[in-house]
């Protein structure tokens, strides 16, 4: 699924070249660092992806702290590098500075909404992504038992979470979900150990399935699942292929197509601003399953996705999203 | 005996040693030589220079011009390692030891002859043994350093070095944190050590130790060798003076005490160290205005709590202390200064002082809240160092510098600058621990002089010493403690003998 | 042992010694950049025109050195006193919450600089009270402040934490901080400084914050070195003892230099909440609490050096996001290399160059 929606940018992207105007993208990181194997890493690829196509190059960096942050997108805005992406809501507040101070230039902010003319807002609807992955968590647990293990304790990570236990109750009302973050400090998104200890917990207590949201911590939680032979849940990126068999599907936002359309979009001169809300029905956020994980989804797995799919775009199933009201009904 | 030994040929010679650093020269021209097998005595007040020669001697100090020559043969001496080669061995005033290792692995440390200990450690027990025989230095080669008297951990310190192979044994100031008893051990084992071939040089302050066991001595004063004397042909009175550059007197010269009412009462006082032990038991005395009374006693049978207690540093278990009739509340030793109780205390580096602050800063410590030096949260500088400007030239305090860092004075000025400050606000009461413990005989005779004076004052004074002599020829009645009692009361002109059978638990 | 105890003039010692530290800092950093395979003398160029080649610049480095000016005293101040205050970080994030609950009461109705007097005693209060049970405990029951600093840090955040997810979140907002101040509650930037010296500021947040970290450097001289609570901090600080004898209250003093010492990180936060993103946000402080420790530590405890050690750390901080923005082979893990290799060669091995300097110096009289 994920291959043909390649080939069919590609081919997008290759009758576009050839009208595209030369451009100087810039990509500005999370606090995470680039190789997160997760948020940051997926924003890379994109940008990765748009080079490979199309041979533009582009300057990325990677702020240590807010104030760096503001200075780096600033910076690539002021040496006339356009369109400047930067992923993270951290950067919420210096992109609303720094795209009023260069209104020429456009900006692309992932994970949170900039109200300006000059500012593509790009979000994701995590709560429904996390829906269908709490729905296969439901339905390949044998014990009843799933796991959360999120990274800072923060809205973002709680509407994942929100939607996961939605997803798996879905499957059967009485399912246990143990809920757990790796901190309250950034350095939650960077501690694979601790990750790794709060899973092994859950799975004491039962857990078979547990759903990483928490960067490269995720890691931890992913490796530890893999050695205790049960099941884990990838986000962000397709972690799929971290362990094959182990890794039961990832919770894909494509972060990547959100860089990747930004800097098309710049060099065909389609580039638009406003908020770009992508969920099931826009395929922005995708249960992944690939080569990797082919055998553990069964065709009833697979058909129920199928239909909470086509449910959630309807409208018959309604995921409530947290952030709304910064509560969770389950 | 003397004579002969010091006509051997000469173990050690040092030529024309010159060391300065900035612009205190501290020594100065320096020539000396000490014959094979005899004990060498170096005198000389603190600050005058000897400790220097002593540590250009085993490497830490690099003379700036001059010449040492071992058995004759000039030596180039870059560090310890070099000096351990040349045959010289150095007992340190502070024992260089590892605390809880035992006696037979500090003896070892660093020299354990190869990577696998178990063939060292059989060889070094051996040759523990055969040094242990041939000078009668008796050690248990496994009891654990900490857990040894300080005397015997003194052995040890002489055992390393003749472990290494030493011929030439230095050993600085070796009885200032010993008991009597323990000294004239020392004494005996030097003197064997010296018939056996070893060359001794022995660094000290006190006259009597020079008298008792060197065959010559030399005088250091201000970076200078002034006299080189064969010990038998001189007398206590003339090194002294050698030593002060003047005529100084070796007796304090006092009239008669007045006593006046109590100032100072002491009821049923016992008090507790830190481990509980009880150091200070049922003690009771008075101490008069216009009175010393000495405390005499072997260190550690209690006296130093029981200063500790009064001072109001130690809260004492039970008991009372008064103050003219008034008993004191709480150990505070912030209130006892305001109830006009001085303490000078037995630890100056400790207690006392602060080493790292500048003259000026320890001249108010204790103090820093009297009005004079500076109104509501602020300190008056400038009348804080006036004030110790004041003090520094009533007292001689040198060099007479309140910017200097305390730690840069000698034992003896240090001392000095303590006695200012708690004399010099006119106390009532002074309490006074070990008075010149590693002080100088000219600051000696000084303070002690003060004390005197305090006393005909009126003030009521409490003195603390290990140092008989001190207590005898000071105090106006003597009472000794031993394991934690005071065991009986004496006059001023009880004798010696006596004192020391009472010291020792034996006799009261 | 023998060159310890040499007195070196002053200017060998807090000049000659440091600069020489950091020049060899300096040059281990070069080999580094060298070794992979990029020019450093293009590298420190960058550094140093990023640090200080323009008014931002400049801007920036002031910032970044104003908060770590907060950071060095609060940790010079308990050291003085014998403490190492450790919980400067969580002080300062507490201290935040000071300062904020200042800017949103008081910035809808008055202007900053009368917000600002109240928002400086907040953030000190907050700060200081973050540092009282860590000081009570080892006032009171010799609890090692060490262990007890670094846990309220964590507890901090976590408190923190809690608050801004789920109490100053504004609704329907992604990120967890409170809404942005009024221009009331916020501490306005300094460009008339700036163009005192022919500057523009730009969009460096450098503010009046700056002009408050000075005046504390005063403060904590003044404290330190001429009243007689410095006086028994000092004296409690060197030698424990001799304050006991003396009669200083320990209780007293220790607990005094510690709401001192977590004042002064709270202070901080004025810097980084209101001078620059003018709202309160998860993990503000980032690292300037531990930042202070080496700032204190270059700066051997004195107003005059924590300045200088602040700024020094300035300078890194912004050239050196400069230099790996310049030079994308330069990752900020090679930043942080760097940083640590200054920490190293100017804090740790302070008297690794000492004996050298000591036979240099004393050759150089003799002759």
């Amino acid at each position: 699924m994920k291959k043909t929606l390649l080939s069919l940018l590609a081919v997008a992207a290759m009758s576009t070249t050839a009208l595209a105007a030369e451009i100087k993208p810039a990509l500005v990181y999370g606090t995470g660092g680039k190789f997160d194997k997760s948020f940051n890493e997926a924003a890379a690829a994109g940008a990765e992806m748009y080079k490979k196509e199309t041979g533009t190059d582009y300057r990325d960096f990677e702020p240590t702290s807010d104030t760096q942050g503001e200075q780096a997108i600033r910076n690539f805005a002021s040496r006339g590098y356009n369109p400047v992406v930067a992923v993270s809501f951290a950067w919420t507040s210096a992109m609303e500075k720094v795209a009023a101070e260069f209104p020429d230039t456009k900006f692309v902010i992932v994970d949170s909404v900039v109200d300006l003319p000059n500012v593509r807002s790009v979000v994701y609807n995590e709560a429904e992504g996390s829906y269908l992955v709490g729905l296969l968590a439901g339905m390949a647990s044998k014990t009843g038992k799933v796991g959360f293990v999120g990274g800072m304790d923060i809205p973002l990570i709680r509407k994942f979470g929100c939607g996961y236990v939605q997803g798996a109750k879905s499957v059967k009302a009485d399912m246990q979900v143990f809920q757990n973050m790796v901190g309250t400090t950034g350095a939650a998104w960077n501690d694979p150990v601790r990750a790794g200890e709060l899973t092994k917990n859950q799975i004491d207590q039962g857990a078979d399935v547990i759903y990483a949201a928490a960067g490269a911590s995720g890691l931890g939680v992913l490796q530890t699942a893999a050695d205790n032979k049960k099941l884990s849940i990838g986000v962000d990126s397709n972690q799929n292929h971290v362990h094959p068999g182990s890794v039961l599907t990832s919770m894909v936002k494509r972060v990547d197509l959100a860089v990747y359309n930004a800097y098309k979009d710049a060099a065909a001169d389609k580039f638009t601003a406003g908020v770009q809300s992508n969920g099931i029905k826009d395929e922005g956020v995708v249960a992944a399953i690939d080569d990797n994980n082919k055998a553990l989804i069964t065709p009833e797995m697979q058909a129920a996705v199928d239909k909470a799919k086509a449910d959630i775009i309807a409208g018959t199933v309604k995921v409530h999203d947290y952030m709304t009201d910064n509560s969770c009904p389950m | 005996m003397s004579l002969q030994s010091s006509a051997n040929e000469p173990a050690i010679e040092l030529v024309g040693i010159d060391k300065k650093f900035g612009a205190v020269h501290a020594n100065k021209n320096i020539n000396l030589s000490v014959g094979k097998g005899s004990i060498h005595g170096i005198i000389g007040e603190n600050g005058a220079g000897k400790s220097t020669l002593m540590s250009i001697l085993y490497g830490f100090y690099h003379a700036d011009e001059g010449e040492i020559r071992i058995q004759g043969k000039p030596v180039t001496i870059r560090d310890s390692q070099a000096a351990i080669a040349a045959g010289i061995g150095m007992v340190h005033q502070h024992f260089m030891l590892v605390e809880n290792f035992t006696v037979l692995e500090n003896v070892m440390l660093g020299a354990e002859g190869g990577q696998l200990l178990a063939k060292g450690v059989a060889g070094a027990r051996k040759e523990l043994k055969r040094l242990e025989k041939d000078y009668g230095l008796e050690v248990d080669p496994d009891a654990v350093i900490e857990e040894l008297p300080v005397g015997n951990q003194q052995r040890v310190e002489i055992l390393k070095a003749l472990y290494r192979g030493a011929e030439i044994l230095i050993l600085d100031e070796p009885t200032g944190v010993l008991t009597p008893a323990e000294a004239d051990h020392l004494f005996r084992i030097l003197q064997v050590l010296r018939d056996q071939g070893k060359t001794i040089i022995l660094i000290t302050h006190k006259l009597r130790e020079i008298m008792a066991i060197t065959d010559t001595v030399s005088v250091m004063r201000r970076g200078e060798m002034v006299a080189t004397r064969k010990t038998a042909e001189t007398t206590v009175a003339e090194l002294a003076e050698l030593m002060v550059g003047r005529r100084v007197l070796l007796r304090v010269e006092k009239g008669d005490a007045n006593p006046g009412p109590v100032l100072l009462s002491v009821k049923n006082l016992t008090v507790k160290d830190g481990r509980g032990v009880t150091m200070v038991d049922d003690v009771s005395f008075d101490v008069r205005a216009g009175e010393i009374v000495g405390i005499a006693g072997v260190a550690g049978n209690g006296q130093s709590e029981l200063l500790e207690a009064l001072a109001g540093i130690r809260k004492p278990v039970s008991g009372e202390i008064l103050i003219d009739g008034k008993p004191v509340e709480s150990a505070d030793p912030a209130l006892l200064r305001q109830l006009a109780l001085a303490h000078i205390p037995e630890d100056r580096h400790h207690m006392g002082l602060v080493l790292k602050f500048e003259e000026y800063e320890n001249s108010i410590l204790g103090y820093h809240h009297d009005p004079r030096y500076g109104r509501g949260a602020m300190l008056d500088l400038d009348a804080v160092r006036k004030s110790a400007e004041e003090q520094i030239e009533k007292y001689d305090i040198r060099p007479p510098n309140p910017r200097l860092k305390t730690a840069n004075f000698s034992g003896g000025n240090q001392q000095k600058i303590v006695v200012a400050r708690e004399i010099e606000r006119d106390p009532k009461m002074l309490l006074i621990g070990q008075p010149t413990r590693g002080v100088d005989i000219g600051a000696i005779e000084f303070i002690h002089r003060r004390i005197i004076e305090m006393r005909d004052a009126g003030k009521a004074v409490l003195l603390v010493s290990v140092e008989l002599d001190e207590i005898r020829s000071l105090s106006d009645r003597i009472l000794v403690m031993f394991a934690g009692k005071v065991v009986g009361e004496k006059s001023a002109d009880a004798d010696e003998q006596t004192l020391g059978l009472m010291m020792a638990g034996i006799a009261a | 042992m023998s060159t310890a105890s040499v007195p070196l003039p002053a200017w060998i010692n807090y000049g000659v010694i440091p600069l020489l530290n950091l020049i060899l800092a300096f040059f281990f950093s070069g080999l580094v950049v060298w070794a992979i395979g990029e020019n450093p003398f293009e590298a420190l160029n960058f550094l140093i025109q990023g640090a200080l080649g323009r008014g931002d610049a400049i801007g920036f480095t002031l910032f970044y050195a104003t908060s770590f000016i907060f950071t060095g005293l609060s940790v010079a101040v308990a050291f003085h006193a014998g403490l190492f205050n450790i919980g400067s970080e969580g002080q300062a994030y507490v201290g935040g919450l000071g300062a904020a609950l200042v800017a949103l009461s008081l910035d809808h109705y008055v202007p900053w600089y009368v917000t600002m007097p109240f928002a400086i005693a907040g953030a000190a209060l907050f700060g200081a009270a973050w540092a009282f049970i860590p000081a009570w405990l080892q006032a009171k029951r010799g609890s090692h402040i060490v262990i007890t600093t670094i846990m309220f840090n964590f507890i901090g955040a976590a408190l923190m934490v809690y608050l801004l997810v789920n109490v100053f979140i504004v609704p329907g907002k992604m990120a967890p901080e409170t809404r942005t101040f009024l221009p009331g509650g916020q501490l306005p930037k300094l460009d008339w400084l700036m163009a005192l010296f022919g500057l523009k500021l730009g969009p460096a947040p450098f503010n009046v914050s700056f002009i408050i970290a000075l005046v504390m450097c005063y403060l904590v001289w003044l404290l330190i070195w001429r009243t007689k609570l410095g006086y028994e901090m000092r004296t409690l600080g060197i030698s424990p003892t001799a304050a006991v004898y003396a009669g200083i209250p320990y209780v007293r003093t220790v607990i005094i230099a510690m709401l001192i010492s977590g004042g002064l990180a709270g202070m901080m936060s004025l810097n980084a909440v209101m001078g620059a993103s003018a709202r309160l946000q998860v993990e503000f402080v980032a690292g300037a609490g531990f930042v202070g420790i080496a700032v204190s530590l270059m700066g051997r405890s004195h107003p005059v050096g924590i300045i200088l050690a602040a700024i020094l750390f300035g300078i890194l901080y912004q050239g050196g996001a400069d230099l790996s923005f310049e030079m994308p082979n330069i990752t900020r893990d090679m930043i942080v290399v760097i940083q640590g290799l200054v920490i190293f060669f100017a804090g740790a091995l302070e008297y690794m160059l000492r004996p050298a300097m000591v036979r240099l110096y004393q050759t150089a009289r003799g002759k």
